[in-house]
Formats: C-alpha cells, structure tokens, sequence
C-alpha cells in the first residue's frame, strides 16, 4: 500500500515527530515500498488463526505487592535534563 | 600466544594456574583495543580505569582461593544493556549522556562472577538495522575487510571479539542482530530461546523478540556464557522458570543419533550466494559425517517472515520507543515553550532516520482502521510460522541453514533501501518469532576470504542440541582458529 505524504505528516505527529518536507517525501517513497512489501501478508489465508504476541506460553506474573528496594529520588534524578526542588521540570501545560 | 587472543576457557585456565593475572591480561586487552580502535571502531565507551579496578579485584579474590569460570575475564557488553555508573547510549544521540543507576541483570550476573567489563560496543541504534551504519556514534569496520559492514545490530561486540578487543561479548538479537554480525566475522554467537536470559536492564527494542546472547570465539566459551547469563529473573515478568542445565556438559563428541532438518524453503531463497551456499552444504555433509542424519523439511511460510517480522517489531518499537518524551532522563530539545513541541523537537532531534523510519511504520501499523489489517494479519501469519517449526520439530532435533543470503556487504550498498537491508534477514528472523534457540558457527571463507555462518536452530529450551552439534562441528573444523590481520 502506497502512503501519502500527508499520511506520513499525520502518522509523524501521532509520533510526537517533526519531518521537514524533504524527509517527509523521502520517507513516504521509503515507507510505501516497505508497505507495499508487506501487503504479501494478505495472500496468507488466516481465516481462524489464533493470533501470537508472544512466543513462549506464560501466564500472568503475580506477586505480592510489597515495597522492595528502589532507587532513591536522587538517583532517578541524576538523568534529568532538567530538575528543581527535588522534581522534573517541564514546559507548562495548563 | 598474545594473551589478548586467549579464549575464556584458556584465559581462566591460566588464571586458575596462577600463570597470569586478570590486571596483566586486562591490560593486554586494553592495549589491544587501543592498538585497532581506530580501524575497527568497535567501541563506544572503553572504560581504563574501571576494568583496571575490576581486574585488581579479580586477582584479589583469586588469591583467596576463589575463582570462578569468568572470574578476571575482561568482557565487552553491547550498549544497551544498562550497566551500572557506566554511560549506555544505545548508539543513539538522545541518550548520549545517560548513566544508568543500575545494572542489568546480566551485567549483574556477570560481575558477580567477577568478570571484568571493558567497555561499551557499538550498535546501530536501538539495534535497528543489519550493518552498524545506523549507529547514532560511529561506523563499525568489519575486521575481516574493513570496507565492509560487521553486521548488526551487535556489530561492535562481534567485531571486537574477531579482533580480540575482548576475550568475549554479549549482543542482543531480536531478528538476528547477534547470529548475523557473528556469521560476518567469524565468531560464536547465539541466541537463546526467549525467556531463557532475563532482559531487565536490557533496553526494549520489541520486546516479543528481544534476547540477549553470547558471541565467542568458540563453542566451549559460549556454552560458559550461556550458563552465567541464564536463568529465570522476578523483574522479568516474560523470563521463564525452567531449570538451567550445565551448558557445559552437551560438549561431548558424537552425533550418532541426532537428526538434522534441512528446510527446502532456505535454499530456494533469490540471492543465495554461491559461496555461502557451498559452504553451507559442505558442512551439511560434514555434520552427516559425524553420524547425524539428515531429513528434507519445510517450512511453508517462509516467504512471510520478513513481512510479518517489519510489521511485529516496529510496532513493538514505536510503543516502546514512546518513552524518549526528553523529561525523565536523556537528551532534550532547548525549546520550552510548548510541552507538543518539546516532545516532537526532542524525538527529532534524538533518534536517527532509521529509527524514526520505524517508529512511523510501526504508529502506522497500530493506528486506527489499520491495526487488524497490519498488526493483525502479522501476528496470525506469526503462528502459523510457529507452528510451521512445531511440525518441522516432530521429524528433527535441529535445522541447519545458512545465516545470512550473502558474505558481508561494503559500506554504503543498501543504506538509502531499507527493504533490501531486511531481506538480508530472511534465515534469521523466524527463530525470533517462534521464540526459538539458534547459533551461528564459522564454517567458511567467500572466494574473497569473507567469513560465512553455519545456522542451527533447535526447540524451545533446547540450547544443548545446537551447541552439541556446534561443538562437534568445530572439532572437525578449523574455521574458528582463523584471525583477520590487522595491522
């Protein structure tokens, strides 16, 4: 399946991306190839077919709800790009 | 012997006989990196002073009478895996500064044996693509020919072993990133079945296929990874709790018994290489040679592999890959004005073309009106390949192909066409989609001494087969005693 530029443009911003135009169109050419590839999928018949997410059979992973060792604010601090007082700091929202 | 080309076994061996010391032999791997790094550019970070501290421990405890396989052996670790103090970029700008506060678990693993870390390897990055030439740092050089791509995403922790710039590695694989760098330079790599090496700490590609790996410079080295690295882990909920066996004891000689698949499907592949099928066929004969027998089986679905893997893994990656929003950790965008433009400056700025190439393919998969017909679709056509090796696994005990279509590729070949770049995965990638084990092994040379792969891959929790008949391959050869020259 061919994608369009604007399809490329909306899909980059669901993305959180910016694309300038060049890559916009460069990226569709790119981008359709690949999808126009993948349309093979439609000439396998799966009518019925229970689909896989994952490969190996597991149950859901319980467990006791307990506080454990975890990391203390300063640390999960260390990376920020920006922090104050012991928080992150982000652009204002409302 | 250069003590920096000693293999783990016969580095711990002389460790163990007081013959050496971990500082002497960290040093000598140090020297050695620093020899070559500038033609084979297989780190991102190569941590001196840590390793030397690490080895100087090492040799404390040895001297206490404790030592274990790994103790004092200077290893590389691929640069997504977190390890602890130590920067992990995943060879991508926007986590160019990130220090992680802890360790993988197999970091962890691995340090509590008392192995030595010597640095970071180069990827591409997120471990998205088959060459290096998407690293967000640098371009690793194959050492075989250093025109020519290593292979990927683990291309720098394949390199540096051929090269001897560790006496091992880890990789990741999620559709071949560790089988197909070690068939392009000459090592051991595996990937074992997922669920059998945890991947907390290991940063999440698709995390359905995701599984970290060893490559070595042989079998015996990476039967003695395989038993430090596995094993079931409570912060990974999708690691398995099956008993981990001592992968060290399927070393044995012999194949007498031992039935071997060979997939109709694999060499009907366009593009085959030559080469690559030859050697591929003369190691068929040899493996028969030492009493397997060999059986025709198929894998029907084959041709859908990669179309339903790049449907799969970039909408596992666009989902995982949301998290780089530049607030908690990592690179962010100057502009604070708007908390949408932040984001979508940061993103931009952050991830390269190919990632960003992904992340579209993979929201466009998901979204609205198109996830039955993409995600969908991918996901019924990935059991029928499932069930396409269960069946196959009824006549056999493991299948044997080659790893990838053709010998390295020089530098630049297939960087602007994506989807030729994913073709070259086709032997590779269904292993990650049914969740099974499979390894690569050096069986030949291409006309212009280009190193090819031996693949096999084997039931769910069945490593054993494959290093047995890896093992007893290597024996009758001396494909893996080979070294690139640098220099």
């Amino acid at each position: 399946m061919k994608i369009t530029k604007d399809e490329v443009i909306h899909v980059a911003r669901l993305s959180r991306l910016h694309i300038d135009e060049r890559a916009t169109e460069k990226f569709a050419g790119q981008i359709g190839t690949i999808l126009e590839y993948v349309d093979k999928l439609n000439q396998v018949d799966t009518e019925g077919v229970t689909p896989t997410s994952h490969a190996i059979f597991l149950t859901n992973a319980f467990r006791e709800d307990e506080e454990k060792e975890h990391l203390e604010r300063d640390m999960a601090l260390a990376n920020a790009p920006e922090k104050e007082d012991g928080s992150f700091v982000v652009p204002k929202i409302i | 012997m250069k003590l920096y080309e000693l293999t783990i076994q016969s580095a711990h061996t002389l460790l163990k006989q007081k013959e050496i010391s971990s500082q002497e032999l960290t040093r000598a791997v140090l020297d050695r990196i620093h020899a070559v790094e500038k033609d084979v550019n297989a780190y991102i970070t190569v941590a001196d002073d840590l390793a030397m501290a690490q080895a100087e421990l090492a040799d404390k405890t040895i001297s206490e009478g404790n030592i274990s396989q790994l103790t004092g052996i200077p290893l590389a670790i691929k640069d997504l895996m977190c390890t602890k103090g130590l920067r992990t970029t995943c060879a991508s700008k926007i986590l160019e500064n990130f220090v992680p506060p802890y360790n993988a678990t197999v970091v962890e693993k691995l340090r509590n044996k008392g192995a030595v870390i010597v640095g970071k390897t180069n990827m591409d990055e997120f471990a998205m693509g088959s060459s290096n030439e998407h690293s967000g740092m640098k371009m690793t050089h194959n050492p075989w020919d250093l025109t020519r791509i290593p292979g990927g995403s683990s291309g720098g922790s394949a390199a540096a072993v051929a090269a001897d710039m560790c006496i091992g590695s880890l990789g990741s694989d999620t559709g071949g990133s560790v089988r197909q760098p070690a068939s392009h330079c000459s090592v051991v790599g595996m990937k074992p079945t997922y669920g059998r090496v945890s991947r907390f700490g290991l940063v999440a590609f698709a995390s359905s296929l995701d599984q970290i790996g060893p490559l070595t410079k042989d079998v015996t080295d990476c039967a003695i990874l395989m038993n430090a690295i596995s094993g079931y882990d409570s912060r990974d909920s999708t690691s398995v709790p099956e008993d981990v066996p001592d992968y060290t004891a399927s070393l044995t000689d012999g194949l007498e018994g031992v039935t071997i698949g060979i997939p109709k499907e694999y060499y009907a592949v366009g593009g085959l290489d030559p080469d690559v099928s030859g050697s591929v066929k003369n190691a068929i004969g040899k493996i028969e040679d030492m009493g397997a027998k060999c059986v025709d089986i198929s894998l029907p679905h084959t041709e859908y592999a990669v179309a339903a893997y790049y449907v799969i893994a970039p909408s596992e990656a666009s989902s995982n890959l949301a998290r780089y929003d530049g607030v908690r950790y990592g690179f962010r965008d100057k502009d604070r004005s708007d908390l949408m433009e932040m984001y979508r400056n940061t993103r931009s700025e952050g991830f390269g073309p190919e990632v960003q190439r992904r992340i579209i393919i993979g929201t466009y998969c998901l979204s609205a009106g198109y996830y039955d017909a993409y995600y969908g679709k991918a996901s019924q056509v990935r059991t029928l390949i499932m069930e396409d090796f269960k069946k196959a696994f009824e006549n056999c005990d493991a299948i044997l192909s080659p790893v990838t279509p053709s010998p390295a590729f020089p530098v630049g070949e297939n960087i602007d066409d994506p989807l030729t770049m994913y073709l070259s995965d086709i032997f590779t990638l269904s292993a990650n989609l049914a969740g099974i084990p499979g390894i690569s092994v050096p069986c030949g040379f291409s006309s212009k001494g280009l190193p090819i792969g031996l693949q096999i891959m084997g039931r769910h929790f069945n490593e054993e087969m494959l290093l047995k008949i890896a093992y007893n391959f290597e024996q009758a050869t001396d494909f893996h005693k080979k070294k690139p020259v640098l220099q």
